[in-house]
């Protein structure tokens, strides 16, 4: 993992002191809410609905075992003994102080960590493919140009007033385990024919009320070039953003209005520019970088054969556990969904267990993907079992990764001022009514995302269901959402028709697997049934005669 | 109206007034020019010789297009002063001092101490920009 | 007491950012505690911002009955009892229905 030096502490101490000065003056009165308001939030301090909300950043998604510890205590001392993993590999706590906010920043940077630019219209925090340096089937490391990234875009000077948010994500498999291409840029690395890495750059794609996926704006631009061309992109879209409607200054209404091939023509102009101003960092600090991030010293003779006699275990190593590139080792998905639980909400004492796994088990890391779950990157199969005790007892051995209990939600009314509607009930009683693990695994992979609001924190547009908290008339109500799909095949999904009620939404979704089962050809995910029959058996089924909710 | 002027140059200020980007392309004899948001400041590149003062306005110090601005013209080698004016605040001077400009006008005054702390709050820098200041990267790879 | 429709002032403590309620005098985190503001409101929300104890002042639509005071968007019936996921962390910990006033 990356450590920092001097220099880096230096930055984030810089910010912890600057962030105490702005919370005395505003406690003493000397600056109105007013002027402190975007100073809180370049800090990742919100005013939610019952409380200060702080989110954290957690650089793509990476964290030791003394960090994951640290936001385990944070969460005691300094909130109500809990924390929200959420989509965006961060973690939110939702009753924080403004009078303790500057020493729980002091606390986070004593171990590295930060609420640097979690919220502003500037760079936000980088996110990655959780599985970065463990999947069999990595081409590159994304982790060291992440660092990169971070590096760059802390502070960045001229991009810190952008028109909108604007969120990075970087991988590099050919599986897109972070909704790359769902992001402002994606990145994803790859190689050509004669092995040399190249980005790929995908550039305007996003959530939100205008979804929409990236295109291809640079196809192979050199590593040691990526600084200068996310200069060029970041440069042309800060100039020319639109900066007259909030909801269309997104880069992707930009790529999408001028259209990519002309976006393509003025950042290839913008790159040859900035590529004679030396902005680059020297080769060297990638190498000095990727030494962080080189293999643990994994044991060569680690048994590769696993003891599955207990069906419960067997049944968690089937569903949560995925390919490590090293024999005789496994990466663990720890799925903080159990049945009608608050998805990515986590104890301080889980974190804090999680924590200590990593520590004894997966060389002291652990990752927060994007699915609102836990990843022990590099564990030894022989440890797997003793591993699954342990979550067991802690009520963390939920074997329900990327089914249907595996729900993504965002916060939604219960916490988030901006909701329409509450998710975490939808998820909760969804999750009740597929309870039974047996009636999980039948329907296989099935992503259900839920949003409380049209912002689409919770992906709806990427699930396979996807649900959207409206307000009708000041009652809670959810539009149901097909077809939507993250990674290679990436596609968004569609409304079905008028919406439903809290019962009624459940209910629907209840009806809409009973058409996938009954019409899935052999080896069909849900999403691909939906795509060959589309949305017409899907619709007769929801919307039959009881059109009560209708 | 108060003029407060925070000056980080040696030179004698500009006495002419500033005029627009329009404006600029007809008037030969001009030596100052304001930029707003929505202005390419790319126009002004043939001319720079000539420019002894840019100014470039903030109407809202949420737009951000004038660091952009600033940047391309300190990139293509203006030397003259370039001044912030408008929704200046304290919180941004760093920054904007980091994108080139070197003069702050602010509409609401902004002391001089304030604006010399506001300088020093990063003790080190990430990224190479226009103000000289090595970036990290530099300094642990030191040529 | 004013019953009926009326108009109460919310906001935050600005150091714990606990969610609060006019109540004539001062300010409490129990809505029912909440007092019609009527055409006072704003001046009270400037002198009370002035005092910069509370942040984000504002006045939403209520309804008090013999039961209490009900805010008329779901929101803020939410931020008045808190989280419906989390009971025990809201204002009414003992009650396991205390979810259904919000709907
Ligand atoms: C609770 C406070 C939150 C607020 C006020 C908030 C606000 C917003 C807004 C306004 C947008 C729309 C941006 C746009 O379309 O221009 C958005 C998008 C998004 N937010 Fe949040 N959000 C919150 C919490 C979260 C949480 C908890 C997550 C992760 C679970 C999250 C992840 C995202 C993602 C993934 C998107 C969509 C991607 C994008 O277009 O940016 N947000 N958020
Ligand atoms: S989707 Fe809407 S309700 Fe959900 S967290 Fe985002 S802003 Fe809040």
């Amino acid at each position: 993992m990356y450590q920092y030096d001097q220099y880096d502490q230096a930055m984030v101490d810089a910010r912890v002191a600057e962030f105490r000065d702005q919370v005395e003056r505003r406690l003493a009165g000397d600056i109105t809410e007013d002027q402190f308001k975007p100073l809180r939030l370049k800090n990742g301090l919100y005013l939610q609905l019952h409380a200060y909300m702080l989110r954290v950043a957690i650089p793509y998604g990476t964290l030791s075992s003394r960090q994951m510890r640290m936001l385990g205590d944070i969460a005691d001392k300094y909130d109500r003994g809990y924390g929200h993993f959420t989509t965006r590999q961060n973690i939110q706590y939702n009753w924080i102080k403004l009078q303790e906010a500057p020493d729980l920043l002091a606390d986070l940077a004593s171990v590295e960590m930060h609420a640097i630019q979690t919220s502003g219209n500037c760079i936000r925090n980088t996110t990655a493919d959780q599985f970065a340096g463990a999947a069999a089937d990595e081409l590159v490391d994304p982790r060291p140009y992440a660092e990169l990234l971070r590096q760059w875009s802390t502070f960045h000077p001229e991009f810190d007033y952008l028109p909108r948010k604007f969120k990075i994500a970087i991988i590099g498999s050919e599986t897109d385990r972070a909704a790359m291409k769902l992001h402002d840029i994606g990145i994803q690395l790859v190689k050509n024919d004669a092995g040399e890495i190249g980005c790929r750059f995908y550039v305007g794609g996003g959530m939100g009320r205008t979804p929409m996926i990236a295109p291809v704006i640079g196809d192979f631009v050199p590593p040691l070039q990526m600084i200068s061309y996310l200069e060029a992109c970041l440069r042309v879209y800060n100039r020319h953003g639109r900066r007259d409607n909030k909801y269309k200054a997104r880069i992707k209404i930009l790529v999408h209005e001028i259209g990519a091939d002309e976006y393509r023509r003025q950042v290839e102009e913008e790159f040859a520019h900035i590529l004679t101003l030396g902005l680059e960092p020297p080769p060297a600090e990638l190498e000095r970088i990727k030494g962080f991030f080189a293999d643990p010293a994994f044991d060569p003779a680690a048994p590769d054969e696993l003891d599955l006699s207990d069906p419960d275990f067997a049944l968690w190593v089937d569903q949560n556990i995925h390919a490590h590139k090293k024999p005789g080792y496994a990466i663990v998905n720890i799925s903080l969904k159990p049945v009608g639980g608050i998805p990515g909400d986590a104890t301080s004492d889980q974190i804090r267990l999680m924590a200590d796994l990593a520590k004894d088990y997966s060389f002291d890391e652990l990752r927060v993907t994007h699915a609102q779950n836990i990843v022990l990157p590099h564990v030894r199969k022989a440890d797997l079992y003793t591993i699954w005790q342990k979550l067991e007892e802690a009520g963390l051995a939920n074997a329900n990764l990327d089914l249907i209990g595996d729900i993504i939600a965002c916060p939604g009314l219960d916490y988030c001022s901006l909701a329409n509607a509450r998710s975490i009930p939808v998820a909760q009683k969804i999750s009740e009514r597929f309870g039974d693990l047996g009636r999980q695994r039948e329907l296989g992979e099935l992503k259900l995302k839920i949003s409380g609001c049209i912002n689409a924190c919770g992906h709806h547009h990427a699930g396979h269901i996807g649900i959207l908290g409206v307000d009708r008339k000041g009652v809670e109500n959810y539009q149901l959402l097909l077809g939507g799909c993250e990674g290679a095949d990436t596609s968004l999904g569609q409304i079905t028709g008028p919406g439903f009620n809290e019962d009624g939404i459940v209910d629907a979704v209840e009806k809409v697997t009973e058409v996938y089962l009954a019409q899935r050809a052999p080896g069909e995910r849900f999403v691909d049934t939906f795509r060959r029959i589309g949305m017409t058996p899907f619709k007769e089924a929801i919307y039959a005669k009881e059109t009560a909710n209708g | 109206m108060v003029e407060q002027t925070l000056r980080f140059r040696d030179d004698e200020p500009v006495g002419d007034p500033a005029v627009t980007v329009d404006a600029f392309a007809d008037q030969s004899n001009a030596t100052a020019v304001r930029i707003e948001p929505g202005d390419d400041a790319r126009a002004l590149l043939p001319h720079l010789d000539r420019i002894a003062l840019v100014e470039v306005n903030f109407p809202a110090y949420t737009d951000g297009r004038g660091y952009s601005a600033a940047r391309i013209l300190r990139e293509h080698g203006y030397t003259g002063e370039l001044r912030a004016v408008g929704d200046v605040l304290v919180d941004q001077l760093s920054h904007m001092r980091r994108c080139g400009f070197d003069s702050f006008a602010p509409e609401q005054p902004i002391s001089a101490e304030a604006a010399a702390r506001a300088f020093t709050t990063w003790p080190e820098v990430y990224q190479k920009t226009v103000d000289g200041r090595p970036a990290i990267w530099a300094k642990r790879h030191p040529a | 007491m004013k019953t009926g429709e009326i108009k109460i002032i919310t906001g935050n403590d600005l150091r714990t950012g606990d969610v609060v309620w006019w109540t004539g005098e001062g300010w409490s985190r129990h809505v029912n505690d909440a007092v019609e503001a009527g055409e006072h409101a704003e001046a009270v929300i400037a002198r009370e911002n002035a005092k910069q104890i509370v942040t984000d002042t504002h006045v939403i639509d209520a309804t008090r009955t013999a039961e209490g005071v009900r805010p008329a968007h779901i929101k803020d019936r939410i931020r008045a009892l808190g989280p419906t996921v989390r009971l025990d962390l809201s204002l009414k910990p003992a009650d396991p229905d205390a979810g259904t006033w919000v709907i």
